[in-house]
């Protein structure tokens, strides 16, 4: 464990907190999770803001949690202002970060959305979405591939665990069930160490 | 604004959704169901259930989500809600999706130091992980279906898709290159194609 960090953040501070994940968020082509290294750099290395061990644990716990992973950079927002001293400055750190991560992404999305909606029919934009179908469903199953392996590792000592990737996969693709009842069935299965 | 496209109104194969509460409830449940990532909850719910975007729409708009800044997951759902709603139901979708799961991950974060240790959280944790695997996977393959009204011939979809694959997964470029390189390649031959 590393040694528990005792900050005093002044405004100058979190103003600083903010205008950098505003950045980030202009830059989160692929998502915030691609901007990770940057936050590490920025929170760990410079500013000695998060301990590297509470930086990896936002990032595992967002993952377990339901929701968007982008709620990991809402739990650094909440560590770095419980390292400042009470929950007040933690709940305020995650409305920094996350107001932060999520305003200047937002904006320019939706308006780039409203005017390819607009001219859906120009060819440009035709060609586009078309264009770009293989690519996404190609990152999809790069995607599963990923997690799977990072759930199981090596297939051969790991099978069960893709055994069950692939046949909750099969059920899915082919029937309508209800995700929950599979997600269920997995936290089973992993909860007795089956798989 | 705020009228129902055209082509979707009164459509009973295309339902949209019914209001802002609508909206933020349906984005709620289905940001609850995503562990590990609400991706493939999306296509299943919003695609497979609820028919508010045709596996077509569905690529399409997941395409510009993928390309701009910003999570995919918020980038589609201010998408889908600003599609039916305009501004009040981007912003609908966006607390619907955010709102109880980050509630939800902070009181996770609190109680965090008291499972961490336990082999039975971790195993239960794993097992989700491939399950969500799984499901990623088959969000793929049904939107696979969608290749056979492209304009590019199968074959030329199959390479791409595939060259994609190995790219990400096999090689792990990074995804700016494979969207912007591969993906700008993909269009510039659909466009080509699209002039016939």
């Amino acid at each position: 464990m590393n040694a528990p960090l005792h900050l005093t953040l002044d405004w100058a501070d979190w103003l600083n907190l903010f205008a950098h994940f505003l950045t980030l968020s202009l830059m989160s082509v692929g998502g915030a999770i691609s901007t990770s290294s940057e936050m590490h750099r920025f929170l760990v290395e410079q500013h000695h803001w998060l301990t590297q061990e509470q930086f990896n644990q936002a990032i595992a716990l967002a993952q377990a949690a339901p929701g968007p992973n982008v709620l990991f950079v809402a739990l650094m927002g909440w560590q770095v202002g419980l390292n400042a001293g009470s929950t007040g400055a933690a709940l305020f750190g995650v409305l920094v970060t996350m107001v932060g991560i999520m305003t200047p992404s937002t904006v320019i999305t939706y308006a780039a959305a409203r005017w390819g909606h607009r001219n859906r029919d120009l060819r440009a934009v035709r060609a586009f979405k078309q264009g770009m179908a293989p690519i996404v469903i190609a990152l999809l199953l790069s995607t599963a591939w990923i997690m799977a392996s990072s759930a199981g590792g090596d297939a051969l000592a790991h099978w069960p665990l893709w055994l069950t990737a692939v046949v909750s996969g099969l059920v899915i693709w082919r029937t309508r069930i209800h995700l929950l009842w599979l997600l269920a069935a997995g936290a089973v299965l992993g909860a007795l160490r089956v798989i | 604004m705020n009228a129902p496209p055209p082509d979707h109104a009164d459509n009973p194969d295309h339902p949209r959704p019914r209001s802002l509460t609508d909206l933020f409830v349906s984005f709620t449940l289905l940001a609850l169901q995503g562990f590990g990532g609400v991706l493939a909850v999306v296509q299943r719910e919003m695609v497979d259930r609820k028919r508010w975007l045709t596996q077509e729409e569905f690529i399409e708009d997941w395409a510009v989500a993928q390309i701009m800044p910003g999570p995919n997951v918020v980038n589609l759902s201010l998408m889908i809600g600003g599609r039916y709603f305009g501004v009040p139901g981007a912003l609908a979708a966006l607390a619907g999706l955010l709102a109880v799961p980050l509630v939800l991950v902070l009181m996770l974060a609190v109680l965090h130091a008291r499972f961490a240790d336990s082999p039975v959280v971790a195993g239960a944790l794993r097992g989700m992980a491939a399950v969500c695997a799984g499901l990623i996977g088959a969000a793929g393959l049904r939107l696979a279906g969608a290749l056979k009204k492209s304009p590019l011939p199968l074959p030329w979809c199959v390479a791409l898709g595939a060259a994609g694959f190995i790219l990400v997964a096999l090689l792990k470029c990074p995804l700016a290159w494979v969207l912007f390189g591969l993906g700008g390649l993909s269009c510039v031959l659909t466009y080509r194609r699209l002039k016939a």
